[in-house]
């Protein structure tokens, strides 16, 4: 099933967004103390809106049910104005920057160049998939409310996401007081 | 009247030679202002912030996501808003309201039933509680006014309800695809249903859109087509009235007979003294008797408006009974956020026994796949699975029932916590009777019925243990004529100080089973009338 622009504009106007900076993380003093291999010098890694853009397109290949086409269209176009929202950019751009770190520490490659099933692999290792999502959280928990809900929210919040589960009318998105009414297609 | 009213002000300094000073901007207070501010001075003490309307939709992300409790959608919680619930059942006071012009419109679900003729006469017809010492009548012609002002989406296809004057605003929202099969069992058991009036419009009115379908009613709806307060406030605002938010009340400065002054302070710290002629407490079942608690003297030691002693007593909620379980068919849940078929059946078979309860069909059961996605430890092709099979095939039939007034159920001042201004906090002894118990009971049993004859497996009951409330705050200083065993005259002013007088359902002598705030609007426009009539 193909996700449409008018999926990214249905799930942007779920989120309260209508509409890039170049930015870098950095690491400082290897900080997750779940890695034991973590340096003790300041890394900076390169988050600009582009990289992020790439990094969550690769993230939503492994998030999204592999039935879905038209990834990179929709994560771009949804990325595009919540990078821009305040507060939640700066997450979004952190978040990328601690699956870069890892990516480059524990399997030597960006996050986008490693194939599908070890980036389902790095976000496992790194707790993602047991972690709550957390805005304030540990890194985990903050990888999981930034980047990898907010793909699966932008993805079933959308009429293309409520469809392949069932329901035209998704929770969030403002599709109209028709679909309740209708019985099974 | 002079037209001070600005939405942008700042100061937060008292309005000088007001006529009425009401507190609290939530649907009580901003239909008071809203109705006075033409011929009044009013201005409007609310305790919380004004919320920006462009936030809506971040605050449905909120509402949506795991990481937001229910309190965190509106700000509630904090030092602010503790409280203590010291009662036999355990009270979730900060889930069940909302501090902000709008107030706890700004999360509601926007059911607007009036109550029954039999409601008002408990004691006489049912043989337990008190009556109201006014009828339906008296308030018939302001259920019709509240109706017109709130913008209700209803029909007239309910027989059990009491009689109507006028059509609705606007047309009742059409049944949902699962009221066509709760229907179906419901004529083999000879249970009738009808429409849910709607606080939500079904067509553009009164310069709201209708409503888009965002499905989070309950706690947010970003079209605006649901109504919340802040149309009367805005609406007061536009005719002059002055609405100050962050103005917490923390006093009422009184002598013997009145209300002197509404002391508050704003978040600055700075303490200001609004006087006024006339004084409306708008706050809720919680706030307005705590409130009348904190302002004790040696004139009025037991507190305001207390000489009864029964401020803060009777505190009741109504409480929910309900019955789920899943078909082997679709059932199409979770498109909408409100319901569109309900049965007052049952309602007036109440007695001494049993209380009144109506039955409510769901269009919202089970959980909502957007948010199932975000939990588990699952994504791809295996989330997606999960949802499927998690979401389709849900059906439940809730219920509301009456819980009579107790004087033992009760909202009093904690002797040992304080809030951030140093206030004793509300605490919230909630104490509930066999007969709700049985009602419940007696609810569950019908519900099981219906899902029986449906064909379901019934996975979840609701029943008397596990019962919760309906955040419907009712009784705390309740209506009558006699001035030893209430609080307010049955024109809602209080026995103890002529300019005093309480909007709300903390008046209600009797809760009955329906959602409150139609009433609650109906006897506001009734208290408008009282206070405009006093001051002219």
């Amino acid at each position: 099933m193909e996700l449409s622009r008018r999926d990214a504009v249905a799930a942007l106007a779920a989120l309260g967004l209508g509409g890039g900076a170049a930015a870098t993380y950095t690491r400082r003093d290897g900080g997750d103390d779940s890695d034991p291999q973590s340096g003790t010098e300041d890394e900076e890694i390169d988050v600009s809106d582009g990289r992020v853009e790439r990094v969550a397109v690769a993230a939503a290949e492994v998030l999204y049910p592999s039935q879905v086409t038209g990834v990179e269209q929709f994560v771009t176009e949804f990325l595009g104005p919540r990078l821009n929202q305040d507060g939640h950019g700066d997450g979004i751009r952190e978040a990328v920057g601690i699956v870069e770190d890892r990516a480059q520490r524990w399997h030597g490659a960006e996050f986008d160049a490693l194939d599908p099933d070890r980036r389902d692999q790095l976000l496992r290792e790194m707790g993602v998939d047991t972690a709550d999502e957390a805005p304030d959280g540990t890194d985990a928990e903050r990888v999981r409310y930034y980047l990898v809900n907010d793909l699966l929210l932008a993805l079933y919040a959308s009429p293309t996401g409520g469809e392949l589960v069932g329901v035209e009318n998704p929770q969030g998105h403002p599709g109209g007081t028709d679909s309740y009414q209708r019985g099974p297609p | 009247m002079s037209g001070r009213g600005s939405a942008s002000r700042q100061d937060r300094s008292p309005v000088t030679d007001a006529d009425v000073c009401v507190i609290g901007a939530g649907p009580a207070g901003a239909l008071v202002a809203d109705h006075l501010a033409s011929a009044q001075d009013v201005v409007v003490l609310e305790a919380g912030p004004r919320f920006d309307p462009g936030d809506r939709v971040e605050r449905q992300e909120r509402a949506i996501r795991p990481a937001f409790d229910r309190p965190d959608v509106w700000e509630m919680g904090g030092k602010r808003d503790d409280h203590a619930a010291s009662g036999e059942w355990f009270y979730p006071l900060n889930h069940a309201r909302v501090k902000g012009v709008g107030g706890s419109t700004l999360h509601w679900q926007g059911m607007v039933m009036r109550l029954h003729e039999e409601d008002f006469a408990s004691g006489t017809e049912r043989g337990v509680g008190p009556d109201w010492p006014i009828d339906y009548a008296d308030l018939q012609p302001y259920y019709a006014d509240a109706e017109t002002e709130l913008g209700v989406s209803g029909a007239d296809d309910n027989s059990f309800a009491p009689p109507r004057e006028q059509p609705h605003p606007m047309p009742a929202f059409p049944p949902s695809y699962s009221d066509s099969l709760f229907a179906e069992a419901c004529d083999e058991l000879g249970i009738a249903m009808h429409s849910v009036p709607n606080a939500r419009n079904s067509e553009p009115f009164d310069g709201r859109s209708e409503c888009a379908g965002y499905g989070t009613c309950q706690p947010v709806c970003p079209s605006g087509a649901k109504y919340d307060g802040t149309v009367h406030v805005e609406r007061a605002e536009s005719q002059g009235a002055t609405v100050i938010d962050r103005a917490r009340v923390e006093r009422l400065a009184h002598n013997a007979d009145a209300i002197e002054a509404a002391v508050y302070t704003t978040p600055d710290g700075t303490e200001h003294r609004q006087e006024a002629d006339a004084f409306v407490l708008a706050c809720g079942g919680v706030e307005t008797p705590r409130l009348l608690l904190m302002s004790d003297s040696e004139q009025y030691p037991g507190g305001l408006a207390n000489s009864s002693g029964l401020v803060g007593r009777y505190f009741m909620d109504h409480l929910f009974a309900g019955v789920g379980g899943v078909l082997d068919e679709p059932t199409r849940q979770n498109h909408v956020g409100f319901l569109t078929s309900e049965s007052h059946q049952f309602y007036d078979d109440a007695d001494e026994e049993v209380g009144p309860f109506k039955l409510e069909f769901f269009n919202y059961a089970g959980s909502s796949p957007v948010e199932l996605a975000l939990t588990g430890d699952d994504w791809g092709d295996d989330l997606l699975e999960r949802l499927q099979s998690a979401y389709g095939n849900h059906v439940a039939v809730g219920a509301l029932v009456e819980q009579l007034p107790r004087e033992d159920s009760y909202v009093g001042l904690d002797p040992e916590r304080t809030d951030d201004r140093g206030n004793p906090v509300p605490d919230v002894h909630w104490t509930v009777g066999d007969r709700a118990l049985r009602t419940i009971e007696r609810a569950n049993g019908i519900q099981r019925s219906i899902l029986q004859e449906l064909g379901a497996e019934i996975t979840w009951t609701v029943g008397p243990d596990d019962t919760g409330p309906a955040y419907h705050h009712m009784g705390t200083t309740r209506m009558g004529t006699d001035p030893a065993s209430s609080v307010v005259d049955p024109a809602c002013r209080t026995h103890d100080l002529a300019n005093c007088w309480i909007a709300g359902s903390s008046v209600f002598p009797t809760g009955g089973a329906m959602n409150p705030t139609l009433t609650i609007a109906a006897l506001a426009l009734r208290v408008a009338d009282a206070v405009d009539a006093t001051l002219e």
